[in-house]
């Protein structure tokens, strides 16, 4: 009977998780979205404390740590600036990962010798395959929150005969996955484990260090996908069916995700997975096509302050330069005097601008700019041809026109937003430094761009002391 | 460093270096600006706007040019009147002259300062390469002449440029023609639209055609094959049967025009003769022809350089200075060439006139005492561009039909197969579950908005600490064996993973605002 209401409970906050994923699809609903999986989470939890009587006995323990578990996070989330919202959420994944390693050997320890024969091969198999990815995922967010957060460096990492390396780690995974599968002793089973959890870190470790810093979004929703897999995995280790569904959500939403963002950039999954963008290409299309001939002409802030006054139509496009810089504030201030004296202000946002998907969204977002003149890609593409001013703040690949008209550039294919079109375009940027796909610009060189150099805040902040005297 | 600007002798010469404007960019470079007095009276500066600038206002001119490292100058140096000495003699050993010079019709002078340790940089020597355009005084000046052309050809026309309906009946629009659709000629036809005229251009290189179009003129064409286009983006001489043609263009074209701007130079010779004086005499009275080539010859037979004129009622502008008549604005376009020279110029706040730089190269004509103009032709780089597009057509090529869904498909089917066979019923409804569910969180998260993929990855990732039931699950009977440390570590880090999650979600919904 007990049983039987926590399968209703269980049931319940599965379909909490769904509305609340369907929530977060659209701006009016993602409020509600967010409070039906709290509810789902609240009324799960409950469940399993009470309906479990055999976990009444460590009440306390349980208690404690859950609420010390919630006190950090709290204070986790409370303190985290928007900025550093993508690193936020690859420590999270970190532990999602840890988590279903940890379960898993505390499984393997609890139920060993209880089963036989199939039962124990499909038992051990999915024991093996959690903390497998849990594994994975716990080194690769580790690396990639490392990445974002700039401590190690964002450049890929080349080993040489990478490929041949993982390749033989994975095959040497599959050995110990047989001979786990077909011991009957205990310690052997545990010792295997362990080798293979070390040999799965190095695959995350491995995987992430080899994908660039522009690709991080990619690599943080597919590190969101994994933790999905760890979560279901452990479901099935454990028979629990609100694991699997919960886990099967996230898992293919996080899958979905990475595929939105893979066809943003043009670019197949796999060579994503496999890195190394802008190297083993980039060297390449140096060789060939020489640089983009012309000229730079660099301009002030004032004359940039100028221009915008001027102008009817202005679409700023940011990118990770302004999240670095924090300059969501005062573009915002710009954003309300060019608005209050009839500018129509909008904002362009690529699919792969920042670190994470939705990333400039955020900070607009957080900056109080209202969405409904923040606009995709497809959008604003066919309104920059009668666009004034194209101000660009910190973004380089993502408006590059080589993706659309030289074949030889690594980046050719990849959907950008076409802001050479417009009359006049400004790009603030620190220095002459290419993107992260280590590409040229031509844009830089258009008689109709001009170059505001310096830190975008600095910039920003030039531009709208401009605009105010 | 210290940059001095005198002022201008040649007669009737209104611009001047450096406009106030351009003296803060020079200080901002690190410069010491000096300037003589009343140097920008002409093109209304007055030496107090230099004051208020940051400039040092020298009376004496000797002083001026003894003093200063770099002379910035409008006109090519020549004999001052007053003192009785020439301009390169006032120029200080060491010293650098920036100025136009035009070195092929000044070769005398140059020849007679050679030995001299000095630097001259001409402004009208500077490369016609796309890295350039930012110093590139012709092109700014021409687009000045371009305008004022406009304007004098208006001061002399008698009616309105604009066609009008009016209740005192109706104006039909001035008729252009425009010779020459270099930056001038552009600029000619810009200014005269803008005014409501209509305008023809003609061009011998077809590659302006789309620009002369941008700027709202009709493109005249002959129907005749010859490309005109010669080195630097200037016109080349054209073959006699073209030149046929094209003369009995003009003579059709000055029967039905009011205007006529005439711009077509070819370096290095006299300017071409393309208005006849027959072809002025079919002119209607009271029609207008502004020749921008006058300084080198004209291109109608009856310019006069310098003047201007009426034959037969056709007014004929021959002025060689029209750029000078908009003293303000030249001015400030010179001093802006000149202001990206020396930022190019000026590295580490010290100057120095690096010959391996290609520009820099091109445009000094004397440097420590040394003729260095002409400069050697450099190779084109018109090579490279065909290796690109051979290039291009590869990774097309590569792309086959995958074979590798059809096999995913079939392996799938296989394993599930073998699984249906062998693995217990329990473990088949959990699979149930799990494939269903994935199609469900397909079909939900498939059209998210763009702008809340960050919300939704943090919720789905607070969804995956549902991990924590599973850590839960763990615990059980009295005893602290390794077993619950594990899960009460899972628990911890789960739960730090849900309610961070949950809360940092919360907190970016509620910034999204409408």
């Amino acid at each position: 009977m007990q049983n039987g209401i926590l399968t209703v409970s269980y049931l319940f906050s599965s379909i909490m998780f769904i509305m609340s994923l369907g929530g977060l699809s659209r701006h009016e609903t993602a409020r509600k979205g967010n409070l039906y999986g709290i509810i789902g989470f609240v009324v799960a939890i409950t469940a399993t404390l009470v309906m479990n009587t055999n976990l009444h006995g460590s009440m306390g323990l349980l208690g404690g740590t859950i609420i010390v578990g919630g006190i950090i996070g709290y204070v986790l989330a409370k303190r985290v600036g928007m900025t550093s919202m993508p690193q936020l959420v690859a420590v999270l994944h970190s532990f999602v990962g840890l988590a279903a390693v940890l379960v898993g050997m505390s499984t393997y320890l609890g139920t060993n010798g209880q089963l036989s024969g199939a039962d124990k091969i499909i038992h051990d198999v999915e024991t093996y395959i959690g903390v497998l990815i849990g594994a994975v995922t716990f080194t690769g967010s580790i690396v990639a929150f490392g990445k974002l957060h700039e401590i190690i460096r964002s450049k890929p990492l080349m080993l040489p005969g990478r490929h041949l390396l993982n390749l033989v780690v994975v095959i040497i995974c599959l050995v110990l996955a047989v001979m786990f599968a077909t011991t009957h002793d205990v310690s052997m089973g545990m010792t295997l484990l362990l080798i293979m959890t070390a040999l799965a870190f190095f695959i995350g470790w491995h995987m992430v260090m080899a994908i660039g810093g522009a690709d991080m979004p990619v690599v943080v929703s597919m590190l969101n996908s994994y933790s999905g897999w760890a979560a279901a995995a452990t479901g099935f280790l454990l028979a629990n069916d609100l694991l699997i569904v919960t886990g099967a959500l996230v898992g293919s939403s996080g899958a979905i995700l990475s595929y939105i963002m893979c066809k943003a950039m043009n670019r197949s999954f796999v060579s994503v997975i496999l890195g190394g963008f802008g190297t083993d290409t980039g060297t390449a299309t140096a060789k060939t096509s020489e640089g983009p001939v012309g000229t730079v002409t660099a301009t002030t802030a004032e004359d940039v302050a100028a221009m915008l006054k001027e102008a009817r139509q202005v679409v700023i496009v940011p990118g990770y330069g302004m999240a670095v810089a924090q300059a969501q504030h005062p573009v915002k201030e710009i954003t309300d005097i060019l608005r209050k004296a009839g500018v129509t202000v909008r904002f362009a946002i690529h699919p792969v601008a920042g670190r994470l998907p939705g990333h400039m969204n955020v900070l607009l977002a957080e900056a109080n700019v209202p969405y409904d003149i923040v606009l995709e890609m497809d959008e604003i593409n066919h309104d920059l041809p009668e666009t004034d001013v194209v101000l660009i703040l910190g973004a380089n690949d993502i408006v590059n026109p080589g993706a659309l008209d030289d074949p030889s550039s690594p980046i050719y294919g990849m959907p950008v937003l076409e802001v050479w079109k417009a009359k006049q375009v400004v790009v603030s940027k620190r220095g002459m430094a290419t993107g992260y796909s280590g590409v040229d610009n031509p844009l830089f060189y258009k008689p109709n761009t001009l170059m505001l150099f310096g830190d975008a805040k600095k910039s920003v902040d030039a531009v709208l002391s401009g605009l105010k005297s | 460093m210290i940059v001095g600007i005198p002022r201008e002798i040649e007669e009737n010469e209104r611009r001047v270096a450096a406009t106030p404007d351009t003296v803060k960019k020079l200080i901002k470079l690190g410069c010491k600006v000096q300037i003589e007095k009343d140097a920008g009276l002409a093109a209304s500066f007055s030496d107090s706007a230099y004051t208020d600038a940051g400039a040092i206002i020298v009376t004496d001119t000797r002083t001026l040019w003894a003093s200063s490292l770099i002379v910035l100058k409008v006109q090519p140096p020549m004999q001052h009147q007053l003192l009785q000495t020439h301009e390169l003699d006032l120029l200080p050993s060491g010293g650098t002259l920036i100025s136009f010079f035009w070195p092929a019709r000044n070769k005398d002078l140059l020849e007679r300062y050679k030995n001299r340790p000095i630097n001259i940089l001409a402004m009208d020597a500077v490369p016609r390469i796309s890295r350039a355009q930012k110093f590139d005084a012709l092109s700014s000046m021409a687009n000045i002449a371009g305008y004022k052309a406009v304007i004098e050809a208006a001061n002399h026309f008698g009616r309105f440029f604009t066609g009008q309906i009016t209740a005192a009946g109706k104006v039909p629009p001035a008729k252009f023609l425009v010779i020459g659709a270099g930056v001038a000629g552009l600029a000619a036809v810009g200014t005269a639209r803008g005014m409501g005229a209509v305008i023809r251009a003609f061009d011998t290189r077809p590659e302006v055609k789309d620009q002369v179009k941008s700027m709202g003129a009709e493109f005249l064409e002959l129907n005749f094959a010859e490309d005109g286009s010669g080195a630097g983006g200037y016109a080349k001489t054209m073959s006699p049967e073209f030149i046929k043609a094209e003369m009995e263009l003009f003579a059709k074209q000055a029967k039905e025009v009011d205007i006529i701007i005439t711009t077509a130079l070819v370096p290095g010779t006299k300017a071409p003769t393309l208005i006849t004086a027959d072809m002025v005499k079919s002119m209607r009275a009271g029609s207008v022809i502004v020749d921008l080539a006058a300084e080198q010859g004209g291109n109608c037979e009856l310019t006069r350089p310098g003047t201007v004129y009426q034959t037969n009622g056709v007014t004929i502008i021959g002025y060689t200075d029209l750029a000078s008549r908009l003293p303000a604005q030249a001015s400030q376009l010179y001093g802006n060439n000149l202001v990206n020279l020396l930022t190019d110029m000026i590295k580490e706040s010290k100057f120095s006139v690096d010959m391996t730089d290609e520009v820099i190269r091109g445009t000094t004509i004397l440097h420590n005492g040394a003729v260095t103009w002409p400069p050697p032709k450099s190779a084109a780089p018109v090579v490279a561009k065909a290796k690109v597009a051979e290039h291009s057509a590869l990774p097309a090529a590569v792309k086959a039909p995958s074979k590798l869904p059809m096999i995913f498909g079939v392996l799938a089917c296989l394993l599930l197969l073998f699984l249906g066979k062998t693995a217990p019923s329990a473990f088949l409804g959990h699979l149930t579950v799990f494939v269903l569910a994935c199609f469900v969180g397909w079909q939900v998260v498939w059209n998210v908005t763009a702008a809340l993929h960050t919300p939704l990855m943090s919720v789905t990732n607070a969804i995956s600490g549902v991990i924590v039931i599973g850590a839960m699950l763990q615990f059980g009977g009295e005893t602290i064996d390794i077993k619950t440390i594990l899960a009460a570590i899972a628990v911890l880090i789960a739960t730090i993973n849900v309610a961070g999650g949950f809360l940092v979600t919360q907190r970016m919904l509620n910034m999204f605002r409408k």
